[in-house]
């Protein structure tokens, strides 16, 4: 019966050129050859002006001995070592300046953020005066001025500004005590992960007896006692298998210690600090989302101020806040390619830059970079959704 | 029973109005804002007088070399001496006019935009996007009408920076339309093509693009034929905005309620017809603060083409603070180069924002 309708309903079949389905089918036959033969053009074009420049294809590169020496690397690098080994010591320095941008953006941006907010006047207007001023400024522009108009004119090291003798700040970077661990040490970093295995245990306790019963339990002070003693007890008990390496002034240096180089402080500091002008307005935005009606409900209940914020408050701004933070995570892994202005090696310094200069090798090293960045930005676009995915609104 | 008790008369209520309400209420109304305001009050004492010291009271303004800077505030007399460098890069100076030209131009078409009432206000908008590209570059580039022929290579400094941002953003606008519209339609193909490009251009930074276009450019042409280096960055960056230009417009295409798109199919308006003059109208007026957005991320970005050997305003900065005869000028230069960005990133934000509020005037919530 609805089968007769439909057919009595049905328009007349329009000719093919008007035929929509028609139409779209070779209107996408058209561009896809359209795609095909410009890539094809680009293939044949790049093929045979790479035979008359003399470069070889292909990625044969990344075994031969790169020889060139790299400032900072978090793995054993030296001259002998492949251009393959230059990627992954560039792509590990980017994951290292990302992995610290991330932290400080986010903890400066969210006290930003607060103190935007906050119903003191003066500490409201100092830190709008920050947002505007550090997010209407390009991010070269301020690395540039941290590395050299700040970081350059220190003392040198023989002159360095010191706290203690024990933390060092000169033009050659940062240098501060660093752990030595000797035989023996693996005991209380032994007892430190048992430390922390024993908190996420009296945590989960914790919320299950409050889930029965209702009665809290202090999972905050026992947790950081735990943390902090268990590996404490352990390390005087197993005679101090941990000492602590103090920064030398040696000839013209400093020898020994932790040193973070200038140009990773300059990068660091200029990324941290632009991206989290941007997260203070997202986290602003975020906790003006949830309505003051919420607060209110809240206190009516009889819950005091930090929990109507932890409970109340921060789960509902976190959902406005998250997707914008991430697309900001995501300009900061994006951002740290800046790093190549003032010579921090990272990926694109690294190899993008010297390796591609010393190998000739455009294509493939530009498509490698470019793969990477794409893998970090799909990565962390892909936790994001997922973490927000967790603290959606579940809705029936 | 006693009597008459007398009534102590209250205290009058503590002042809520004038200037002694007001630091009751925003700076002194519990210890810990009173605890804030001094945390603030001493980051001003410390901070603000050195800076106004260093900035205005001890610099240098008059003079005309190095000399003159002896004061020990900022050295002023540097970015006056080398301002034409800064704003104008290499360009012949005889021929400045023509750049200035250029501003006067630009300004004539973009002040109206700060007014409501201003008449013809829309067509200097249109004229700003479409035809003042093409009159500039023609001014700029000169070889017609008499105009002496002019190099990429000399064109620098705050010129560029403003005419790199300007190309890009103007010509990523119908790359963007298209993208959108693409990344939208029902066609599995298209819309398949066009979400790679977007994504792919998104997820790479944007010297990665720019090293692309300088390195890898040359390699895609047949031989024979070159692009000089500013079309090439050009190039990079037009295909990178457009990306992030198709997104921003996808935002403004998803607003439009569904019934429109119906009501015009139901007119009979083909699928082009109905988006000319029925859905992009909407959406584009819709996105106008986002496409600002993306312009001041733009233009902000457009410094990066120093690292490629352009000349924009930060390059020239670089290029100048290094100059042996001039030591321990780097502060000076770089605040030149930031005021500059500043002043116009900071005006087209409270642009984009107030038109953000015209915009929404009838669903805030």
């Amino acid at each position: 019966m609805a089968e007769v309708e439909k057919n009595i309903l049905k328009p007349s079949k329009p000719s093919p050129w008007n035929d929509p389905a028609v139409r779209s089918m070779v209107f996408q036959a058209v561009a896809l050859i359209a795609v095909v033969y410009f890539f094809y053009i680009i293939f044949q074009n790049t093929l045979h002006n790479m035979e008359t420049r003399g470069i070889t294809t292909g990625f044969a590169f990344l075994d031969k001995s790169a020889g060139f020496g790299i400032l900072m690397s978090l793995i054993e690098y030296d001259e002998s070592h492949t251009y393959g080994r230059t990627f992954l010591v560039g792509l590990l320095n980017t994951l290292l300046v990302t992995f610290l941008g991330v932290i400080l953006a986010t903890s400066v941006g969210f006290i930003i953020g607060v103190a935007r907010l906050s119903s003191n006047w003066i500490i409201s207007r100092l830190a709008a005066v920050y947002i505007e001023t550090l997010r209407n400024i390009p991010l070269l522009l301020q690395i540039f001025f941290w590395y050299f108009a700040v970081l350059q004119v220190l003392p040198g090291p023989r002159n360095s500004l010191e706290w203690q003798e024990t933390f060092f700040l000169s033009n050659r970077g940062f240098y501060a005590p660093a752990p030595v661990f000797e035989e023996g040490s693996g005991v209380v970093v032994g007892a430190f992960i048992l430390a922390i295995v024993l908190i996420i245990a009296i945590a989960r306790w914790a919320h299950k007896r409050q889930e029965a019963t209702g009665q809290q339990f202090h999972t905050v002070y026992v947790s950081l006692g735990i943390l902090i003693g268990l590996p404490t007890i352990v390390f005087f008990l197993s005679g101090m298998p941990i000492g602590i390496e103090y920064p030398e002034l040696k000839g013209f240096n400093f020898k020994g210690g932790t040193n973070i180089i200038p140009e990773l402080m300059a990068l660091l500091w200029a990324l941290s600090f632009y991206t989290a002008a941007f997260i203070a307005e997202i986290v602003r935005a975020g906790i003006l989302a949830v309505s003051h009606g919420q607060t209110e409900a809240a206190h009516a209940l009889g819950l005091r101020n930090s929990p109507t914020l932890k409970l109340v408050v921060i789960p509902q701004a976190l959902r406005v806040i998250i997707p914008p933070l991430t697309s900001q995570y995501l300009n900061l892994a994006k951002n740290s390619s800046l790093a190549t202005a003032i010579g921090y090696p990272d990926l694109v310094a690294v190899f993008m830059g010297t390796t591609l200069n010393q190998t000739g090798q455009a294509v493939e090293i530009v498509a490698m970079t470019m793969a990477v960045y794409l893998a970090i930005s799909l990565t962390i676009s892909a936790f994001m959704n997922w973490y927000n995915k967790s603290k959606a609104l579940v809705e029936r | 029973m006693s009597g008459f008790t007398e009534i102590q008369s209250r205290a009058a209520p503590v002042s809520s109005t004038g200037a002694i309400g007001w630091i009751r209420q925003n700076l002194v109304s519990t210890p810990m804002n009173t605890f804030f305001t001094l945390i603030g009050v001493y980051l001003i004492y410390k901070f603000l007088p050195p800076l106004l010291d260093w900035a205005i009271f001890s610099a240098n303004f008059a003079g005309s070399d190095e000399h003159a800077c002896n004061s020990g505030g900022a050295c002023w007399v540097f970015v006056k001496q080398r301002a034409s460098l800064f704003i104008y890069g290499f360009y012949p100076s005889e021929q400045y006019w023509r750049l200035d030209a250029v501003f006067v131009l630009l300004a004539i078409t973009f002040v109206p935009q700060f007014f409501d009432a201003f008449p013809y206000k829309k067509w200097f908008g249109i004229f700003s996007i479409t035809g003042l590209p093409v009159i500039s570059y023609f001014i700029i580039s000169g070889g017609i009408l008499g105009l002496e022929h002019v190099e990429t290579e000399s064109w620098g400094g705050l010129s560029l920076t403003l005419i790199i941002a300007f190309v890009g953003i103007v010509a990523a606008l119908p790359f963007g339309v298209l993208l959108a519209l693409g990344r939208r339609s029902n066609m599995p193909i298209i819309r398949t093509m066009c979400v790679i490009f977007i994504e792919v251009w998104r997820g790479v930074p944007l010297i990665s693009v720019l090293f692309m276009a300088s390195v890898m450019l040359p390699l895609f042409l047949p031989e024979g034929v070159t692009f000089n280096k500013l079309l090439r960055a050009m190039i990079g960056i037009v295909m990178f905005q457009s990306a992030y230009m198709a997104e921003v417009i996808r935002g403004g295409l998803q607003a439009i309620p569904k019934g429109q798109y119906e009501a015009a199919s139901a007119l009979g308006l083909s699928y082009w017809r109905s988006m000319t003059f029925i859905i992009l109208p909407q959406a584009l007026k819709l996105v106008i603060p986002g496409i600002v957005n993306t312009f001041i991320a733009l233009f902000k970005d457009t410094t990066l083409v120093l690292i490629i050997g352009l000349f924009d305003v930060l390059g020239a900065v670089q290029s100048a603070i290094v100059d042996p005869n001039w030591p321990g000028v780097a502060t000076e230069g770089y605040v030149f180069a930031a005021f500059c960005f500043w002043i116009f990133c900071f005006t087209m934000s409270r642009y984009s924002m107030r038109l953000e509020r015209k915009l929404h005037t009838g669903h805030k919530r």
